[in-house]
């Protein structure tokens, strides 16, 4: 190992293998099922349950959480894969602390919620292994649907309508299918490539095809998929990223946050991502701290991770913030970027304070930086598409569109937090009302 | 401090907290553990005749049920009685005397239907220097298929007839140890009573299935494919065992009877109620079991705790002090009018009052959309089952009704004066009567 966290420059293997491989560990480790039957035991079953209330795809919370009490993680991963096919990964990457953990009980009674992802994950986890696919197709009905987007919308619109009977092909205009997924989610939330073996386990339910390589506009055209299939499902995600606008941004070292975090994700050597030593992220979402925090568990010397506003105003949850400063994160608040100095590539990257309403201060400081990432949100790209609203595709409770037999959800649809269990409800709700107009 | 020292029957001992007759007292290196560790006395595993002694399976022993977390809530037991020699425990039990003088040994003794055998191995017990017999008439397996154990204490007068050979054949206290399998208590322990028993001791364990193999298709514990009853202890039999005991000690017949309380003693404040309903002194067995002899360091302090709070100084002051107010249901004050109240400060709105009496009990909780549970007291019966079911302690209570206060639920004002079945309008045998 020729480098070390005090290398110059953007340069790879700043840490060994095996500290690489503690770093991109499993986030939380699976429950052992000791450790699931005394979580569980934990539940109260309660009536109408709040967990259950906040969980965007309505998973009968209490009753799986009773059946993995009671012995039966299988029948446990049934009730919550027919609410969220993708329940294994949202599992792994759900907030559960802002969705059913922080309104369980025994949070608001004890601050200490039961461990509803993990026991979700120890039930998906568990009837995954066994090989098992528990949702059989129905008879073929003969109608045919496109879905634009293998991400967790259109992957779980394409399971329901797969169940329906619909033959269903699903385009992605990357290598592999998964979406964000498979490219968008932090390495040490879905280990041992899980994300690709929660898609084969998906499609083992019959009557997808899945297209790689084919996006609209390059391939594809939402006329011609209006003219071949019976109903369309556009889950494009979000493809643009917003630009910092400042001076100097084109410079050597400047990238996107999503960039970084997919390359990451595919790569098949950790030890061979390169990495600055002193590295900014701007944004206060996901999406930054899941760029900080692995770049300060490549082995950057000095993580920065600087939003413009108030802590209290980060999309990132208490718990994302926590992780990012326990792995040693130094996070900034009240701070817009205004300048990226350097001759060729970012040395530093100057910054000025501002109130929560956003207005500058004149006070400025500048960082050290070799390397930034910019995760200040995403915008949908494309042309021809049904109408928008506020920079995203319009959809009605049901997922219509603006035009008739064309559907969205996900990130690039209205409605819902850009999560991928909302993603997931939206798709899934989505075909139901597809297999309505199909009949 | 208060005093916990105990007199029972004569027999003396630094606490009134006995080790069982069972697994834990089954041999000299346990027992001086046990009295080391602070127990105050040992019912020493029950002794069978000279010769060769009993065997026990030699797969599971015991069956289990769990609470959350596995806390253990009931154990049942298909173990028989001791399988050592008798001479090998005689001679320990006399070393264990003689080093430990100031604590109680009583010899548990099983030995078949017949008067030569009590009479011939009592005294030879006597000589270990043990302060006193129980008759272990309780075992539900094993023993009782030869004729002993709860083969015996099913049938009254074989217990006073066993109980006077052997009053016959000692000078030393005698115990009767009676088994729950029966109808009624209070025929067994009338019986130990006219056969000038001493005391008697209960409950022994109760007959019992734990689990079921469902694979196997075969009770557990499982021996070959094949299970049997067993016999079931520890805190799910309290109060089984808590009914009993109270039944012996406001039985005009037996309430000078002596009690010896059994069955699923956890806790100093389990042993204080059942000294509370009349026994003078507690026996543990499956609390030691699962926790250690070193439980008895908590049921010291907390019994002497309490006492020192509640102004007893010994335990004599509060044995039987509960008794009295053990009575027949055609007794109960149906004049006390209560309601359930919830403490909104200490509800976690977790809604299982509201599931449970919406269900299954009289739809006297209510609802909000924001899940603020409230009682309709024109619907609540005071059932308690919403207090049972709350996870929070002391979130949910019953208030009483003060007299004049108007009932909700019936429209009536409730009234000052005691007033129960026996007196009420409805009771067909107070119209007849008039």
């Amino acid at each position: 190992m020729t480098n070390s966290p005090l290398s110059e420059g953007v340069v790879a293997g700043r840490l060994s293998g095996a500290e690489l491989t503690e770093n991109f560990a499993d986030l939380h480790p699976a429950l052992d099922t000791h450790e699931a039957l005394v979580a569980a035991d934990r539940c109260y079953f309660c009536h109408d349950a709040p967990c259950m209330e906040a969980c965007p795809t309505d998973i009968d919370i209490p009753l799986f959480i009773r059946q993995i009490a009671t012995g039966t993680p299988e029948a446990a991963a049934r009730t919550i894969l027919s609410q969220n096919i993708l329940g294994g990964m949202c599992a792994r990457v759900c907030p559960t602390e802002t969705l059913c953990e922080e309104v369980c009980v025994r949070e608001v009674a004890e601050g200490k919620p039961v461990k509803i992802g993990e026991l979700q994950r120890y039930a998906t986890d568990t009837l995954m292994a066994s090989g098992e696919h528990p949702f059989e197709r129905a008879p073929a009905t003969g109608k045919k649907v496109a879905v634009v987007g293998a991400g967790p919308a259109g992957l779980s619109c394409a399971h329901r309508l797969a169940t329906y009977g619909h033959d269903v092909t699903v385009f992605d205009g990357r290598a592999k299918p998964g979406g964000l997924n498979e490219f968008g989610i932090a390495s040490y939330k879905s280990v041992d490539n899980f994300a690709a073996r929660e898609v084969d386990w998906l499609l083992k339910i019959g009557g997808i095809t899945v297209e790689t390589g084919k996006r609209l506009g390059d391939g594809l055209s939402l006329a011609s998929l209006q003219a071949d299939y019976d109903a369309v499902f556009l889950g494009l995600g979000l493809g643009g990223v917003n630009a910092l606008g400042v001076e100097g941004e084109d410079k050597s070292g400047v990238d996107d946050a999503v960039d970084f975090i997919s390359d990451l994700r595919q790569a098949s050597d950790l030890a061979g991502v390169e990495i600055g030593r002193d590295v900014v992220v701007i944004g206060g979402g996901m999406t930054a701290v899941d760029a900080a925090v692995q770049a300060k568990l490549l082995g950057a010397l000095n993580v920065s991770l600087v939003y413009r506003r108030g802590r209290d105003r980060m999309n990132a949850s208490v718990f994302e913030q926590d992780l990012a400063a326990s792995k040693g994160v130094r996070i900034i608040t009240n701070a817009s970027p205004v300048a990226i100095h350097g001759n060729g590539s970012v040395r530093e990257i100057e910054f000025e304070y501002t109130d929560d309403d956003l207005n500058a201060t004149g006070q400025t400081v500048r960082l050290a930086a070799d390397q930034v990432f910019k995760a200040i949100g995403q915008t949908l790209v494309g042309d021809g598409l049904p109408d928008l609203d506020g920079g995203k595709i319009a959809v009605d409770g049901t997922g219509r569109t603006s035009v008739l037999g064309i559907w969205a959800g996900g990130d690039c649809a209205t409605g819902g937090d850009d999560l991928t269990v909302t993603a997931v409800a939206e798709g899934r709700d989505a075909a139901e009302d597809m297999h309505q107009s199909l009949a | 401090m208060a005093d916990l020292t105990s007199d029972f029957i004569g027999i003396k001992s630094p606490n009134p907290f006995w080790l069982a007759s069972a697994p834990p007292t089954d041999k000299e290196y346990n027992v001086r553990r046990a009295f080391e560790a602070g127990w105050g006395g040992v019912v020493w595993k029950t002794l069978g005749e000279e010769g060769p002694p009993v065997v026990n399976v030699n797969g599971p022993r015991y069956g289990a049920i769990h609470g959350a977390d596995r806390r253990l809530l009931g154990l049942n037991n298909i173990e028989l009685i001791t399988d050592r020699p008798l001479e090998v425990n005689l001679e320990e039990m006399t070393r264990v005397k003689r080093d430990y003088p100031d604590h109680a040994l009583i010899a548990s003794v099983m030995v078949p239907c017949e008067e030569d055998a009590w009479k011939k191995i009592l005294p030879m017990i006597a000589e270990t220097g043990c302060d006193g017999f129980e008759l272990n008439f309780g075992c539900p397996h094993g023993m009782a298929e030869r004729g002993m154990g709860s083969a015996v204490g099913q049938v009254p007068d074989y217990i006073e007839m066993v109980a006077r050979w052997c009053k016959e054949a000692t000078d030393l206290p005698v115990i009767v140890k009676l088994t729950p399998n029966i109808t009624n208590i209070l025929y067994p322990a009338e019986a130990a009573l006219r056969g000038g028993a001493d005391a008697v001791s209960l409950i022994n364990t109760i007959n019992s299935i734990t689990s079921v193999n469902l694979d196997v298709m075969s009770p557990e514990p499982m021996i070959d494919g094949k299970g049997t009853h067993g016999g079931y202890c520890g805190p799910a039999v309290k109060p089984i065992a808590m009914n009993m005991v109270a039944e012996i000690a406001r039985n005009p017949e037996t309430a000078n009877l002596p009690i010896s309380g059994i069955g699923g003693i956890t806790t100093w404040r389990d042993a204080a109620e059942f000294m509370a309903l009349g026994a003078g002194n507690v026996q543990v067995c499956t609390a030691a079991m699962t926790y250690g002899f070193k439980i008895v360091q908590e049921m010291i302090s907390g019994l002497s705790q309490w006492m020192d709070e509640k102004g007893y100084t010994s335990t004599s002051d509060f044995v039987g002090m509960a008794t009295p107010n053990v009575t027949d249901w055609q007794y109960l004050n149906l004049n006390h009018i209560t309601k359930a109240e919830i403490n909104q400060d200490d509800c976690i709105k977790c809604g299982r009052c509201y599931a449970a009496c919406e269900d299954t009990s009289h739809q006297a909780i209510e609802m909000s959309e924001d899940r603020v549970f409230t009682v309709k007291d024109d619907e609540c019966v005071a059932c308690n089952l919403c207090v049972n079911v709350c996870p929070v302690e002391g979130c949910i209570t019953m208030r009483t009704l003060e007299p004049g206060e108007m009932d909700e639920r019936t429209g009536q004002p409730v009234a000052a004066e005691y007033g129960n079945w026996t007196v009420h309008p409805n009771n067909p045998s107070v119209q007849a009567a008039e």
